[in-house]
């Protein structure tokens, strides 16, 4: 029922679009953004490039909007960089506010990494800013504005690296495929929104009918249970996208569902593409129905080739992955937002003139209660749109788990929320460290902080809620290895614990309770390996991104650490990388999710 | 105390508070007004326009809030009042809020002192409780509860009741000393966006003890189960 609506919704809105449509009258002039669907977004390459950031009129959802774009294109146009050259970036600012481009994921001089108030004061109105850098890696990154919300308005653009090396990996064809998330609504009502009602974009809630069928499915007793934790808590677990599809067009590589982007192939060919969630708040679930997508590189970094069929996307990570298409068939790319509000969709296709079918949307994800940091319920099992759970058949099912399951500690989370439930631990993963048992700061307690994770758990083969046991190989971290060795093999010297800390419902966001304004920058010592480790205290995925340095992420294997630039803390989830400060200087650090960023933020520097 | 100064002290209050003068950058100044309920009601007397509506402007743990509840029978205002708090976050789900309230019906004009506790309690219900102490020595508590009943992602079924209750008789007012009156409501309504629901509902008024009889001796009834109509609106 809801998918037909969202369809029938989505294809009113296509039906009004004719794309990108060029704005008359406004300055900035023709929009370049992909006019035919098969096209590539513009392409600029060489060692001298000049970008000119400006607003442009564009038209998604039947009603032009003011976007903010780069050399009149959204997405902003691909840069062709080579590793190991030097290179000139021009950015131009002809908005009337300041603007500024952050290089995300490049190692390059803090001066040139983009974030006004940290490694800039940012580009006013009018002025031109001159980056220069040398490019010391390859691979798939992206670029995108770091001022205010201009983000959210369209400034993002892919970055594809060359390598000095040949690549360790063989294809044919070459494909960007950027993600993202547009809405007619200026930024900051959505923001404003959140704060006066944080579930206003949610239309998943809860309702009667679920809970009628709880109860014939697992009696009143059951349905109580499972029920009273949530409720008592005052929390929904169906609470999985702050912004969702109901004001969000979801974009691939600027086109929309219903025009759907365009790649084509010739039979046989392995085809590179390369995936960027450029979204500002939507985490993407990618698969190509009928393909199997081996993936060789995570942000940007080869990692050792792993098979799926599915992988979710974190905002501002990138993956590329390759196809080989062996029949003469359309085959379609289909994003679906982790909410399932909605999805981004595109076409490989060996004919211009053929289209695939579009699966259905999965079930809606649910989350359970190991996404809260609890001890009891913490079987990492239910699948995607499996409703509730069985807490019975969950005390007695430890036999699918092959890990060690730690009886030893259990705790709890919310606000007065006491609970009752036998206590039992989620399915362990191989843990980089040994467990500790949870400290939280006394800056955590407070009207600003609504709940605390009190049995965090390591979780890095958990694909996350809605893909566990979906039926598909869908990656997850424990699948990222490094295909080269971890350079700095020292032991980290020092550990620092970051709690991702929030309240849904007055929509603030912090670290350890305490939200950028009143932080002090976290000090790090030029030179020195050490680990950062999180603590998710909420019930959202945090994408977690490092300016500056390699987050190496301690996936299993310290002798070939992927190397990443934005991390997923899920929730209820512990998590860790190791850091090398080579980098002197100030960077930032936040989450990626663009409405969590104004309060989930440090400064840090290294000295 | 005049009301000019306690806005004064209040707004002082505001500015001066844990935020500090001004906005951040993650806590912009936003405003809020939410007209919880404007609806006609079919009572006994007659058709009657009631209303509640809750304002606030301030961060996000520091608000100033304006509350105005009221009735007003075939073109006469039953009864009114304008409620101005600050209100300060205590706890993840909690506001306490302190302030003036101001009755401009019935009877004469009177004043109070307001402190109250307004925020969700566990089970997801929608508490607002306030204490207030009037200019005459009089003293008054109001608890109201409501909650949200999704039978569709736009379709709320929304119980909600309200008690007040008196420390003295104020005969002038028709008020007896202790639980003075109950209204339960049963109000359905429909989402057409977040921000706009027309609705229908149920309301049922009761009153007790020394009130009751007051109402007799005027001769109005005591208890009033009414039809209503109206409105929910906020941005």
């Amino acid at each position: 029922m809801k998918n037909i609506n969202l369809n029938r919704r989505q294809f009113v809105q296509g039906l009004a679009l004719g794309g990108v449509v060029a704005g008359l009258g406004v300055p900035g002039g023709k929009l370049l953004a992909a006019p035919a669907a098969n096209q590539q977004p513009p392409l600029l390459s060489g060692n001298r490039i000049d970008l000119t950031i400006g607003a442009q009129r564009v038209d998604f959802t039947g009603r032009s909007r003011f976007a903010t774009t780069v050399n009149n294109s959204l997405p902003a146009p691909t840069l062709r960089l080579k590793q190991g050259e030097e290179v000139t970036l021009r950015v131009t600012n002809r908005l009337r506010e300041t603007s500024s481009i952050h290089w995300h994921g490049l190692i390059l001089p803090t001066g040139m990494d983009g974030v006004p108030g940290i490694s800039f004061d940012g580009i006013p109105p009018g002025e031109t800013f001159i980056y220069h850098f040398k490019v010391q890696q390859s691979g798939t990154y992206w670029y995108h504005s770091h001022s205010g919300f201009q983000e959210q308005t369209g400034l993002y653009g892919p970055i594809i690296i060359d390598p000095l090396e040949p690549e360790p990996f063989s294809y044919d064809r070459d494909y960007v495929v950027m993600l993202s998330d547009w809405s007619d609504e200026n930024p900051h009502a959505i923001y404003a929104k959140l704060k006066k009602l944080s579930h206003y974009y949610n239309f998943n809630e809860r309702t009667l009918d679920d809970t009628l069928a709880d109860l014939r499915r697992q009696g009143a007793a059951a349905t109580w249970r499972d029920r009273s934790m949530w409720e008592r808590m005052r929390m929904s677990d169906r609470d999985l996208s702050d912004v969702t599809g109901y004001t969000y067009t979801f974009l691939m590589n600027g086109q929309t569902p219903m025009q759907g982007w365009q790649g084509l192939f010739k039979r046989g060919e392995r085809v590179r593409l390369r995936f960027i969630n450029g979204a500002a708040m939507t985490f993407f679930d990618v698969r190509i129905p009928g393909l199997k997508m081996t993936v060789v590189a995570a942000d940007g970094q080869n990692v050792e080739p792993v098979s799926v069929d599915e992988f979710r996307i974190g905002v501002a990570e990138t993956y590329d992955v390759i196809v080989e298409p062996s029949d003469q068939q359309a085959y379609c790319v289909f994003a679906q937002a982790i909410d399932r509000s909605g999805y981004a969709r595109g076409t490989l296709t060996p004919d211009a003139g053929l289209t695939a079918p579009v699966p259905p949307m999965d079930p809606l994800p649910i989350l359970s209660h190991a996404d809260m940091g609890m001890a009891n319920g913490g079987h990492v099992m239910a699948g995607g749109g499996h409703q509730g759970h069985d807490m019975k058949a969950m005390q007695m099912d430890h036999s699918g788990h092959q890990m060690p399951i730690d009886h030893s500690r259990h705790g709890m989370m919310a606000e007065q929320a006491g609970h009752d439930m036998a206590a039992m631990s989620p399915p362990a993963t191989p843990q980089p460290t040994a467990p500790q048992p949870v400290k939280h700061a006394a800056t955590e307690y407070g009207p600003h902080v609504d709940m605390r994770a009190e049995n965090p758990q390591y979780r890095l083969d958990d694909p996350g809620v809605g893909l566990r046991n979906n039926g598909r190989r869908v990656l997850s971290y424990a699948d990222l290895r490094n295909l080269n060795e971890t350079r700095d093999r020292r032991e980290p010297q020092r550990e620092i614990e970051l709690h991702l800390t929030g309240n849904m419902s007055r929509y603030m966001w912090s670290i350890n309770g305490v939200k950028f304004a009143d932080a002090e920058p976290i000090k790090l010592n030029y030179g020195e390996r050490l680990r950062f480790t999180f603590v998710n205290d909420t019930m959202m995925n945090h994408p977690m991104h490092l300016h500056g340095m390699w987050s190496e992420l301690e996936s299993g294997d310290d002798r070939h650490l992927p190397r990443k630039h934005t991390v997923v803390v899920q929730p209820g989830t512990r998590i860790s990388y190791q850091v090398t400060a080579d980098a002197p200087g100030k960077w930032a650090f936040h989450c990626h999710l663009l409405y969590h960023m104004p309060g989930m933020f440090r400064e840090v520097h290294v000295i | 105390m005049q009301p000019q100064t306690l806005i004064a002290l209040l707004a002082a209050g505001l500015l001066f508070s844990g935020n500090g003068l001004a906005a951040t950058e993650d806590d912009p100044l936003l405003g809020m007004l939410n007209i919880d309920q404007l609806e006609w009601r079919d009572a006994d007397d007659g058709s009657l326009l009631s209303w509640d509506v809750q304002g606030w402007v301030g961060y996000d743990l520091d608000k100033l809030w304006l509350k105005s509840e009221g009735e007003r029978l075939a073109g006469r205002t039953e009864s009114a009042e304008l409620q101005l708090l600050y209100g300060r976050a205590v706890a993840p789900f909690w506001d306490l809020q302190l302030g003036l309230r101001h009755d401009f019906k019935p009877a004469e004009p009177q004043q109070w002192l307001a402190f109250g506790l307004q925020g969700l309690a566990p089970y997801q219900f929608e508490v607002d409780a306030t204490a207030f102490i009037g200019e005459g020595g009089q003293s008054a508590l109001r608890l109201e509860a409501e909650y949200e009943l999704l039978l569709s992602q736009r379709l709320i079924l929304s119980p909600e009741i309200e008690l007040n209750l008196y420390g003295e008789d104020d005969a002038s007012r028709g008020i007896g000393s202790g639980l003075s009156d109950l209204e339960l409501g049963l109000r359905l309504r429909y989402e057409i966006r977040r921000e706009f629901a027309p609705y229908i509902g149920l309301n049922w008024e009761r009153k007790f003890g020394d009130t009751a009889d007051f109402a007799r001796e005027e001769g109005e009834s005591t208890d009033d189960l009414q039809a209503v109509i109206g409105i929910r609106a906020w941005f």
